[in-house]
């Protein structure tokens, strides 16, 4: 915005170098207005307010205020797409600029809008995107899959995730007012001290992480003592499937990494608002300790996005070959392997920062070891579909193009475990590739293949196959043109966060070929949400009434879909692995069930309140109104309170309720059935 | 919500707590020698005044555990007793604390000065800090204990405030012994 | 229900095991100010016995207040607990191993006489 207010100042006088955000901010802001004022219009005179706020009423008091982890998950996903939305945007806007700007060309951004972009695009895409669609799916299918009926804290269950959402409503404040920082998506002092950057937007991004961040760790240590105390009976740690291990060893990771992060956030805020001297370059202060710090956490960070992807490919994987899973034993000391070894490889984020031959030695071997359990995994994912009845359903599609991408992406992270090849390549496009491959084609695509093979239990009908399959074509083809480019530019010696190069380089044609690659995965993007409309227009076809629509082997497809809200009417006893496959090989009549009573938590808005008040003394903070900020911090304390008081949380569903919907279930299902 | 759950959540929180002390010991660590020409540790603290400090809370430690026993009994005098013991002992330790920052403010070695003081501030600071949030809790404790007795959650709160308040005395071990003895040599 | 309860009551001391935990603890916290204000010891000797204190002191109040390993079966607490110990040290030892390499191998002219002499550079 400030940029557009600067651009209109200077009309005519040709000063300020070209920026496209210039334009699109005006007009989307102008159109947004105007799109509500028709939307008040149009309301109006065909008298539906009624009906507007009925919706309003409806999104309120069944998906706003709920503690049932399936509604809490779906709302992770929407505020996750809209913010990888978001993400992807700014990539179109990278990848326009590197493929304009050479030469004479400035591109379509200034340089300190480049700045801005880029530092955005990684903060939303792996706080928002990434870790948003990853609690979205944890919420959504963990309890179910251990039998449990619930998680072990509902209402700070909704706390968290009032907290993510709050921090992605931060995070696009600065579209209106104020800047986003220009010091990349971690911050690196002294830049992104206060002498070196005086403006608001780092303070932005400190007290989005921090109120995010809280929300993540909070609910690292619920889903920690959900799986460890409340799995169904019968269910020991090694029957559990291996989607839950995986997600166990992200949560492990969560629960002791986010708080480095936390204390590492405070000192550059203590140094940017109070005056102190940890990182700056100057009385004694140590900017090294930050990056030490930051990626003592940011390491850990990847492992945890990249876990609960693992473990999705584990069940599809098993499922879609009709085979149970390869190697149990060995997977489950993988994940630990991988969890213990990602805190102690932190160090090969900043091989070439000098601190010599010994330590990069030490950090540079562990980086190399870890890459073996991963090896493990994927051996026995391959393993598992040898002389398995295979399926290429659209999230078998994504595992296969994990493999693709991942793999070799993988290698070239091998590659720079070794310090000396480091030094050629650290901080270059290869690098960029590098991540980005095991970000997109590990961590995005098993979302994908997650969110699309868990999507019926959770919705009650299926998404169409062959849009699905367009739409991973299209990401597939996209991220290799994308990024295959960049890899070979990094070889070439392109730093990363160029805004503009020089036109001798040679460089134009690979950078145009990458932004020909992002417009394919929009494309993919294109064909994903058409996908999800379609599949919504089709739902009666597409329906699930059995909801076991894949065949599948683990405790979830046992119960309707979409599921009750109290998931098991019966709490399952579990007596094998696969216990749900093993219960349909066996020719025993089901008994009736005997149904009781249940009780699940009441809806409430506290939690939304709570992260309202994070909210205000987080901002509060950023422009330094002091007085705010006490007031947040009050009306927080005051929430909290009253929260504890309230004895008054639960509500019963009858036992005779649970009988109606059980035996709607079962009627539906017969009808699946016979078809 | 079952005992075990809460009282293993509440311990899990703990942990993750403990790690966000371990960061601000390690940057203390690495900071404590920068001193950017200002007086160094064994120059601004006073280790009998730390004593007392530390006796205080390791008392009050002790005091908000026969509370938790008066609860088992279901004794509400006794444990309004220890716990009112409990919360004037932390008000005593925080105003010595305070009081400390204050004569460093006072003579000029604020948070400001160097970066080995930010990291004495911000660590000793965020055990403050900690201290304060469970005065404020025993408050609201007490409160609830007095309105409501003892049921199933005034108890198993009472209980996570026990553990709470343990575990900001061994965290308060370290500081005493890397932050003040250590920097009295 | 019986493992909940079986919890409940082995996850609780007595007066005795409290006043154990409390002087042991202050015993713990008299001799090593009193070592330091006394000057009794110096150097590595003096930095293992505070340590040694502190570590003494942590497992009285683990074990003595905070009850730890006296839960039922399984004893999640105490595997929390180690990872989060070893967590602590990793990040602790880590952060000072790597910042005095930095220092020493980055540090400003003051450590260019140390690291010729240690790296054997040869000089004109």
């Amino acid at each position: 915005m400030n940029t557009a207010i600067n651009l209109i100042a200077h009309v005519g006088h040709h000063h300020e170098p070209f920026d496209i955000t210039a334009i699109i901010m005006p007009v989307m802001l102008v159109a947004t207005v105007v799109v509500g004022i028709i939307a008040i219009i149009l309301l109006t005179i065909f008298k539906r307010w009624g009906w507007a706020i009925g919706i309003g009423k409806y999104i309120w008091g069944n998906w706003l205020t709920s503690l049932d982890p399936k509604k809490i998950g779906v709302m992770y996903i929407i505020v996750a797409v809209l913010m990888l939305l978001r993400g992807v945007s700014d990539a179109v806007m990278i990848r326009a600029q590197q493929a304009l700007s050479t030469g004479d060309s400035s591109g379509v951004l200034s340089p300190d809008t480049f700045q801005q972009v880029f530092s955005a695009h990684g903060t939303i895409m792996i706080f928002f995107a990434a870790m948003g669609l990853m609690f979205g799916l944890i919420n959504l299918v963990v309890p179910l899959l251990i039998g449990a009926r619930d998680v072990a804290f509902p209402f700070l269950n909704s706390v968290s995730f009032w907290l993510f959402a709050a921090g992605a409503v931060m995070f696009n404040i600065p579209l209106l007012v104020g800047d986003f920082p220009a010091t990349g998506w971690l911050a690196y002092p002294p830049l992104s001290g206060i002498e070196y950057s005086p403006g608001v937007g780092v303070d932005f991004w400190i007290w989005t992480l921090q109120i995010a961040g809280v929300g993540s760790l909070l609910s690292g240590i619920n889903f920690l003592v959900t799986i460890f105390k409340m799995r169904a009976p019968g269910m020991t740690m090694m029957k559990m499937p291996v989607f839950v291990w995986s997600v166990l060893g992200a949560l492990v990771l969560i629960a002791f990494a986010f708080p480095i992060l936390t204390a590492t956030l405070a000192m550059l805020s203590l140094d940017r608002t109070m005056g102190m001297h940890f990182f700056t370059s100057d009385f004694g202060g140590n900017p090294m300790m930050y990056i030490n710090l930051i990626w003592a956490w940011g390491h850990p960070e990847v492992y945890i996005l990249i876990l609960p992807a693992f473990g999705v490919f584990s069940e599809v994987v098993a499922t879609f070959s009709r085979k149970r899973l390869f190697g149990y034993t060995s997977m489950v000391w993988a994940i630990w392997g991988i969890v213990f070894l990602s805190f102690l490889v932190w160090l090969h984020h900043f091989f070439t920062m000098g601190a010599g031959a010994d330590v990069n030695a030490f950090f540079g071997i562990m980086t190399a070891v870890i890459a073996v359990p991963t090896g493990v995994k994927v051996f026995n994912w391959l393993f598992t579909m040898f002389r398995g009845r295979i399926t290429l359903s659209t999230p078998m599609m994504w595992f296969l193009g994990f493999v693709a991408t991942f793999t070799v992406g993988g290698m070239a992270g091998v590659l720079m475990s070794v310090p000396a090849i480091d030094f050629q390549v650290h901080n270059s496009l290869f690098l960029v590739a590098h991540f980005h491959t095991m970000i997109i084609g590990g961590v995005l695509f098993g979302l994908f293949a997650g969110l699309t093979y868990w999507f019926p239990k959770i919705f009650g009908f299926r998404l169409n196959e062959r849009l699905g399959k367009y739409a991973f074509w299209c990401w597939i083809v996209g991220f290799l043109t994308a990024f295959i480019p960049l890899y070979i530019l990094g070889f070439m010696g392109a730093t990363r966060r160029l805004d503009h190069y020089d036109a001798s380089m040679g460089w134009q044609g690979l950078f145009i070929v990458a932004g020909v690659g992002v417009a394919i995965i929009c494309l993919g993007i294109f064909f994903q949400l058409l996908q999800l409309g379609y599949s919504i227009w089709k739902r009666r076809e597409n329906a699930d009434l059995t909801g076991d629509p894949w065949n599948g082997r683990t405790l979830e497809w046992s119960v309707s879909s979409p599921a009750p809200e109290y998931n098991f009417a019966v709490i399952p006893t579990v007596h094998a692995r696969d216990q749900f496959w093993v219960s349909k090989q066996s020719s025993a009549k089901p008994v009736k069930p005997r149904y009781t009573d249940i009780s699940v938590p009441k809806n409430t808005p506290m939690g939304m309140f709570i992260a309202a008040a994070a909210f205000v003394i987080g901002f509060a903070i950023i422009w330094h109104v002091w007085i705010a900020a006490l007031v947040g911090l009050i009306a927080l304390i005051v929430l909290i309170i009253i929260r504890s008081l309230d004895e008054d949380t639960e509500k019963i569903i009858t036992a005779a309720e649970v009988e109606r919907i059980e035996t709607a279930f079962l009627a539906r299902k017969k009808q699946g059935q016979l078809a | 919500m079952s005992d075990s759950k809460v009282t293993f959540g509440f311990w899990v929180y703990l942990m993750t707590d403990c790690v966000l002390f371990a960061s601000l010991f390690a940057t203390y660590a690495v900071l404590h020698g920068n001193t950017f020409g200002g007086p160094p540790a064994s120059e601004l603290f006073s280790l009998p005044f730390v004593l007392i400090e530390t006796l205080l809370l390791l008392t009050s430690s002790f005091t908000a555990g026969l509370a938790l026993l008066a609860a088992r009994r279901a004794n509400k005098a006794q444990v309004i007793t220890w716990l009112t013991i409990t919360f004037l002992l932390g008000v005593a330790f925080l105003g010595m604390e305070l009081n400390e920052f204050a004569s460093l403010v006072h003579e000029g070695n604020s948070w400001q000065r160097s970066g080995f003081l930010s990291a004495f501030f911000t660590l000793v600071g965020t055990h403050g800090l900690h201290i304060s949030v469970g005065l404020l809790w025993l408050m609201v404790l007490v409160a609830q204990i007095i309105r409501r007795g003892f049921t199933k959650s005034t108890v198993q709160r009472l209980a996570m405030f026990g553990l709470f308040w343990h575990f900001l005395d061994i965290v308060w071990i370290f500081i005493f012994t890397f932050v003040y003895l250590m920097g009295a040599i | 229900m019986e493992r909940s309860a079986q919890t409940h009551n082995a996850g609780h001391g007595t007066v005795s095991s409290y006043a154990t935990g409390f002087i042991l603890s202050v015993l713990f916290t008299i001799t090593p100010f009193m070592v330091v204000i006394n000057h009794v010891m110096t150097g590595w000797m003096l930095t293992f016995t505070l340590i040694g204190f502190a570590i003494s002191q942590l497992l009285v109040q683990l074990i003595f207040f905070l009850h730890l390993g006296r839960e039922s079966k399984p004893r999640w607490n105490i595997l929390v607990f180690l990872f989060a110990a070893l967590v602590v040290l990793i990040v602790v030892v880590g952060s000072l191993w790597i910042m005095n390499n930095l220092d020493y191998h980055m540090g400003g002219h003051e450590m260019d006489s140390s690291i010729i002499k240690d790296e054997g550079i040869p000089q004109q």
